[in-house]
């Protein structure tokens, strides 16, 4: 695969010196064109089947949660249809309140997979649904890479484009949420993403109204399958402010903002998850305002146009000016007033201000991919992009058009989105990535020149510069240096070995970091064999086979869409977090002492408690260590709950010095019951957790209410049922 | 006094910009009275929602949007088919024209999905 990729780069700095394709006798036109289109295949399949590790490794399986979810719903629409998707209400989750799927999800990327699906079979493939599912992200990011082609070429030349492709094929920033089996939202999300904004700058070069229609509808497709969507509806009108602002304006981007604005508002409106936030939620309002921005800008400059006198227009000016913005500022006074414009939510002010959601929404500041970004994951997802990055943005600066100042904001507002949160990382690599493409094509390009301006095209021309804008400047600049040609060389040189460093360390994060499914998990033996604990899919099965079909079952949230969709069993909480009242009195059930979670439990009607121990594996994400987050969020809701009691001295401990509350808590029960008797390590006593590298402080659990039920092989996931009340005679 | 000067300035505003609207091009006229209709039809829209009420949220939405686009993608017409207009030389009034119909017929569909 790196061979591969090595090979691609090759061929793009020196098309002509294939030597391969001269007995061919093509044209050079034509040679490079071939070159080029068997480049983008390469590209495309390296894409591809550098996200397949994970296959190869395990097996064709979902990964994670939040595609558990995804996956049945595909299910569930290829096997009853869409009407029957569309209106599902879904009693098996959120027990007793259940969910109205068909309103509360993004359909985008359901109806891909089934759509994919459903033409497979019409072909005669047969498939399962299940496959389909697991390839659609490699298949979609296969397809951005000829997105970020067409985006490269657009921004700088074909040269950059194809750089852009080879690029974003194999960023570790981009492949970590687009392996072979994570089935989510963010798989065909980034494609879509880079398609609307492709399809805006070709609309915003050209002026026309069909590139912008076309526009509109990438943004439908990104609207229905993600919520990132909110990114693109903002930053499209901050592109055409700032536009605006620098007098870069021109009557083609009154004709690609307009119809895109309109067209794609009303095509997002039909998504019912979204409905009408357009116009309602304030972090919609700012493209609405630009856009009524831009009709009073453009009808002030016609009337400019049309009126040919200064002290007239100065007159007219006033007046418009203060209708219009007494207007605006009335509307948005009384809509903010009466409430029908929505504040903005948590996630979006956690965004702006990273602190917030650390002080006031627990359940957001819980999931550890809302972090803030360590500039070591930086360095990990984009290697040199991130060197490369900046030298990009100089020769945009240089070269400044309207495409490649939208890419310039793109990168700008997407890189310090990725700083906030780490999830969001995702949404700059494609930035990242076409920025370094024209710097690596750019450097390569002026380098490549130099070696060849004295002597006849030598080969020496192959890699793709890295060593940023100050070099290539230097070679321009000194013509008459001695040694120029053999700087030009060595410096390419350079390049090449940096973008094979590059190549290979993305191989390597692929192959080591982001393939694991996480609901198998793998570890190394004591002889340096592989060892598989299939635990979580062992507790499911059970589940299927041997509770009652109508059992609920408690766990954490992160459980629930494992649990409805391999254990096919009602849930009471699960990942889509929509009612944070719910997910505390689940964490309140967990923190009590047993009876008062029986009585919890018995008033959610809970048949089977599920919990997640690594003690015995030393598997470190799991209930125990997650267990401060059920107590804070348990806490917001019900301050029965404090945090200080399951802490020592601010400290948090499982063995004998822990708080008194945090050893009979029922959470802390289920995962150690039995757990006093078990040798787990040599030379340690026993009831030793290796997850936390401590001897547990309480081995004689006794419970009163719940009874073991089923705990899987290397003790990952323990069920308990909570036995019926007692007789009361 | 400032009254009176200032009346006579709306005056010879409104003055010079009749005079120099007059030199436009008929089919230019024709669409700016199309915009000014579909502008009217979305202010009725409003005014009737300020009055009555805005209960079935989309179909209010759906008729002022249908309004507003109808509008807005005129507007787009009429830029590119404006002669005055050098950035659109390349652009063919036909191929305008084809593009501001397709445009109209996707919004419309999907104003009719929209409608309830």
């Amino acid at each position: 695969m790196v061979a591969k990729m090595e090979k691609a780069t090759d061929l793009l700095s020196s098309p002509q010196s294939l030597f391969s394709l001269k007995s061919l006798k093509l044209k050079t036109k034509q040679q490079e064109l071939l070159i080029r289109i068997s480049i983008l295949c390469l590209v495309y399949i390296l894409a591809f089947i550098t996200r397949l590790f994970s296959v190869l490794r395990y097996e064709s399986m979902i990964h994670e949660f939040d595609p558990y979810f995804n996956y049945r719903t595909t299910l569930y629409l290829t096997q009853k249809g869409f009407y029957e998707f569309w209106n599902w209400f879904d009693s098996e989750s959120w027990y007793p309140l259940g969910r109205i799927i068909g309103g509360t999800l993004y359909p985008g990327l359901m109806v891909t997979a089934a759509f994919i699906y459903w033409v497979l079979r019409f072909l005669r493939f047969a498939v399962h649904i299940r496959e389909v599912c697991v390839l659609t992200a490699p298949f979609f990011a296969s397809n951005t890479t000829l997105v970020a082609y067409f985006f490269g070429k657009e921004l700088w030349d074909s040269g950059a484009g194809l750089v852009a492709a080879a690029l974003i094929a194999i960023c570790p920033g981009y492949i970590s949420r687009s392996v072979a089996g994570s089935y989510d939202n963010e798989a065909v999300a980034i494609f879509a993403l880079l398609l609307t904004f492709y399809l805006f700058v070709k609309a915003v070069k050209g002026g026309s109204l069909a590139w912008s229609l076309a526009s509109a509808f990438g943004y439908f497709y990104m609207v229905s399958a993600w919520g990132g969507y909110i990114f693109i509806i903002n930053l499209i009108p901050l592109y055409v402010l700032v536009l605006l602002v620098t007098g870069r304006y021109s009557m083609r981007l009154y004709v690609a903002y307009n119809c895109m604005y309109i067209l794609g508002m009303l095509l997002a409106m039909q998504i019912r998850f979204v409905g009408f936030q357009h116009v309602q939620s304030g972090e919609h309002m700012a493209a609405m305002g630009v856009f009524f921005l831009m009709q009073v800008f453009y009808f002030l400059d016609w009337v400019k146009h049309l009126l040919n006198d200064q002290k007239l227009f100065q007159a007219f000016l006033r007046i418009t000016l203060t209708c219009a913005i007494s207007v605006g500022a009335i509307a948005l006074g009384v809509g903010t007033a009466s409430g029908y414009i929505s504040p903005w939510t948590g996630r979006f002010y956690s965004l702006l201000d990273p602190t917030y959601a650390k002080d006031h929404i627990p359940i957001i500041a819980s999931v550890s991919e809302h972090q803030p970004t360590a500039w070591s994951s930086f360095m990990f997802d984009f290697h040199i992009l991130l060197i490369l990055f900046p030298a990009g943005l100089y020769f945009c600066f240089k070269r400044l058009s309207d495409a490649t100042i939208f890419i310039v904001m793109y990168g700008l507002t997407s890189m310090y989105f990725a700083g906030v949160m780490v999830r969001l990382i995702l949404v700059a690599t494609p930035a990242v990535c076409l920025i370094s493409a024209i710097a690596v094509s750019a450097t390569i390009k002026n380098l490549s020149q130099l070696v060849r301006t004295k002597t006849k095209p030598t080969q020496g021309g192959s890699g793709k510069g890295t060593t940023s804008a100050k070099t290539s400047s230097k070679g321009a600049l000194d013509q008459s240096l001695p040694y120029q040609k053999n700087g030009a060389i060595a410096l390419l040189v350079g390049a090449f070995y940096l973008l094979t460093r590059y190549a290979i360390h993305c191989t390597w994060v692929t192959s080591e970091a982001y393939s694991s499914p996480s609901i198998v998990l793998a570890a190394r033996g004591a002889h340096g064999n592989r060892v598989i604990f299939d635990d979580y899919r062992e507790a499911y099965f059970w589940l299927r086979q041997n509770t009652p079909s109508d059992a609920k079952v408690m766990s954490w949230w992160d459980y629930g869409y494992q649990i409805t969709a391999m254990g096919n069993r009602t849930v009471i909480v699960d990942n889509n977090t929509w009612n944070n009242t719910h997910i505390a009195t689940v964490g309140r059930a967990m923190s009590s002492y047993e009876d008062e979670a029986y009585e919890i439990m018995r008033s959610l009607d809970v048949d089977y408690v599920l919990v997640v121990f690594g003690g015995v594996t030393g598997y470190s994400s799991d209930d125990i260590n997650k267990f401060l987050w059920m107590v804070r969020i348990g806490g917001g809701v019900f301050p029965v709950i404090k945090e200080p009691d399951y802490l020592v001295n601010g400290e948090y401990r499982v063995d004998k010095g822990a708080a008194p509350k945090m050893l009979n808590c029922l959470m802390y029960k289920l995962s150690y019951y039995r757990f006093g008797e078990l040798t787990t390590e040599y030379g340690k006593p026993p009831g030793y957790d290796r997850a936390r590298g401590v001897e547990i402080g309480n081995k004689d659990i006794k419970l009163e209410y719940l009874e073991e039920a089923y705990t899987t092989s290397n003790w990952i996931v323990r069920i308990y049922k909570v036995k019926p009340p007692k007789n009361r005679w | 006094m400032a009254k009176s000067s200032a009346t006579k300035d709306a005056q010879a505003l409104l003055h010079s910009l009749r005079s120099a609207y007059a030199s436009t091009p008929t089919n230019l006229k024709i669409i700016d009275i199309y915009v000014l209709f579909a502008i009217f039809t979305a202010v009725i829209q409003v005014g009737y929602m300020a009055i009555v009420g805005s209960f079935p949220f989309n179909s209010f939405l759906s008729g002022v949007l249908s309004c507003v686009g109808t509008a807005v993608l005129a507007v787009c017409l009429r830029i590119q088919v404006n002669k005055e207009n050098k950035e659109f030389k390349d652009l063919p009034p036909e191929r305008a024209y084809a593009d501001f119909v397709l445009c109209n017929l996707v919004l419309h569909l999907v104003i009719m999905n929209f409608l309830g």
